[in-house]
């Protein structure tokens, strides 16, 4: 029997490394079943999905949709330019309307960082944070890990490098607790201005030096270069950025040869990631679109129980 | 808890898994064609020991796989907790096979139900046979089993555990009763 014993998964911060375990041995399970002719399962059938989302978003939404759908739920996605939101309705009467609905998952994403948190609050259903902000984007770093596992079976002592725009990323800062909380030795590289200034944690390398970062590296992760969370003044030009932060070719020689490149995407090539390292036989960042179905099929059917027994 | 009882020893369960290696043999005549599939967790390891057996009797290896039913379940809107997922494995074409389904212990007919409904969506097979090691009653679904090693008669807030010396390092099958229970 197993559970991720919460009702919500808002972030990593604070999960077991109990609990990331379980996630990534179920999402195994479930990566057999996306292998098959027939890629469904009846888990959860009779459950309701809402996928709603604050902010524009393709893959993972479409990520989050295949996965509930392969867990026979139905599935239903409020597009905020098309709903009422946008006619002035406030966050708390959007949420009583969904409910009415009868929904027993709601997947949320929103430029605050907080909502999801806030949304968990106020409603019986289970909440799971697709992105808040620049807070975190919890099951984009659960399905880093899983992928981190397929190439090097555990993640306890490798070297991980994490480059970009650490500031603004919530993907970094998943990525952080959880590769930290499974044992990885976490080193950030990036510019001084994307550095966000609370990180100084023990234990975390900053380098300020590409070359000198990547050396020896397992894993580099590369973060997207995120203009529309940026008010301008961190960065005078993308052809400077990729200069000194892009991952070239030749910078990757510096990284341990088993490394693999990871990238949550939409890519910018060019700027942070050169077009050759991204179509590498190094890189594996269609791997994680694939295997973010698995995982997020993995925690919709760990959180299960949206409501306590009902009567 | 009282105190449990051991139903079958490490020999009952051979001669029982050896009867039914013979049984299927006869019934399939022969074994061209037949696979066995164990549900996790128990079944597993008896498909294994019927597929060595097999092996002795006809000097054929029969294909084993393994399949999980957790996500196949009829009461996951009832459980507190998910049951966890374990390995399916079925590495080999199930299409127009005689599928035999081994489980340990066959009770209120739910988890075969389950393990049909997963087998489908791998594949067709021909026939779908059923083996347990032992058939404690209570059926809740009209599903019966073409071979059962021992026919076990028991209340309901009784339970039978099959012990596997792959988990445990010893073979026993214990029934223990729950006081107070259900």
């Amino acid at each position: 029997m197993s559970s991720l014993g919460q009702k919500d998964l808002l972030g990593i911060r604070g999960m077991t490394r109990e609990q990331i375990s379980l996630v990534l041995e179920t999402a195994s399970g479930f990566k057999d079943v996306l292998k098959r002719d027939i890629k469904k399962v009846p888990a959860l059938r009779g459950r309701t999905v809402f996928n709603l989302f604050f902010e524009p978003s393709t893959r993972t939404r479409t990520s989050f949709e295949l996965a509930a759908k392969r867990l026979s739920t139905d599935v239903v996605n409020f597009s905020v330019p098309t709903s009422s939101v946008v006619k002035g309705e406030s966050l708390l009467d959007t949420i009583a309307t969904i409910e009415s609905y009868g929904v027993d998952y709601i997947i949320i994403r929103h430029a605050s960082s907080g909502v999801p948190h806030f949304i968990a609050q106020h409603s019986d259903a289970s909440v799971l944070n697709a992105g808040d902000g620049i807070n975190e984007h919890p099951t984009q770093a659960l399905l880093d890990a899983f992928t981190i596992m397929e190439h090097k079976t555990q993640i306890e002592g490798l070297k991980i490098a994490i480059v970009g725009d650490i500031l603004h990323s919530r993907v970094a800062k998943s990525n952080i607790y959880c590769l930290r909380e499974l044992g990885a030795e976490v080193r950030l590289i990036a510019p001084p201005t994307f550095v966000p200034s609370h990180i100084n944690e023990e234990g975390i390398d900053i380098h300020y030096d590409m070359d000198e970062g990547l050396k020896g590296a397992d894993v580099i992760m590369m973060l997207r270069i995120q203009r529309e969370r940026q008010g301008g003044g961190f960065l005078p030009s993308s052809d400077e950025y990729s200069r000194f932060w892009g991952l070239t070719r030749e910078r990757l020689n510096m990284a341990d040869p088993e490394a693999i490149v990871m990238h949550p995407g939409p890519m910018n090539r060019g700027i942070e990631i050169a077009s050759e390292v991204a179509d590498d036989e190094r890189s594996v960042i269609l791997e994680q679109v694939t295997n973010g179905v698995a995982v997020r099929m993995a925690v919709i059917y760990l959180l299960g129980r949206s409501k306590e027994k009902e009567q | 808890m009282t105190d449990p009882k051991i139903l079958l020893d490490k020999s009952d369960m051979e001669r029982a898994i050896s009867r039914i290696a013979h049984e299927i043999i006869e019934n399939n005549k022969g074994v061209v064609d037949v696979c066995l599939i164990g549900i996790q967790r128990g079944g597993v390891h008896m498909a294994r020991r019927l597929s060595d057996r097999i092996d002795l009797i006809e000097g054929q290896k029969v294909q084993v796989g393994t399949l999980d039913i957790a996500m196949y379940r009829d009461d996951l809107d009832i459980r507190d907790e998910q049951p966890r997922i374990r390995r399916t494995d079925v590495p080999f074409d199930i299409n127009g096979k005689v599928v035999i389904l081994v489980d340990d212990v066959f009770f209120t007919g739910r988890s075969i139900r389950a393990a049909m409904d997963a087998l489908m969506d791998i594949g067709r097979p021909a026939v779908i046979q059923l083996a347990v090691l032992i058939d404690r009653g209570h059926r809740e679904l009209p599903i019966r089993a073409d071979y059962a090693g021992k026919n076990i008669p028991t209340s309901k807030n009784e339970t039978i555990e099959v012990v596997f010396k792959e988990d445990a390092g010893k073979d026993e099958v214990i029934l223990k009763r729950s006081e107070g229970e259900e």
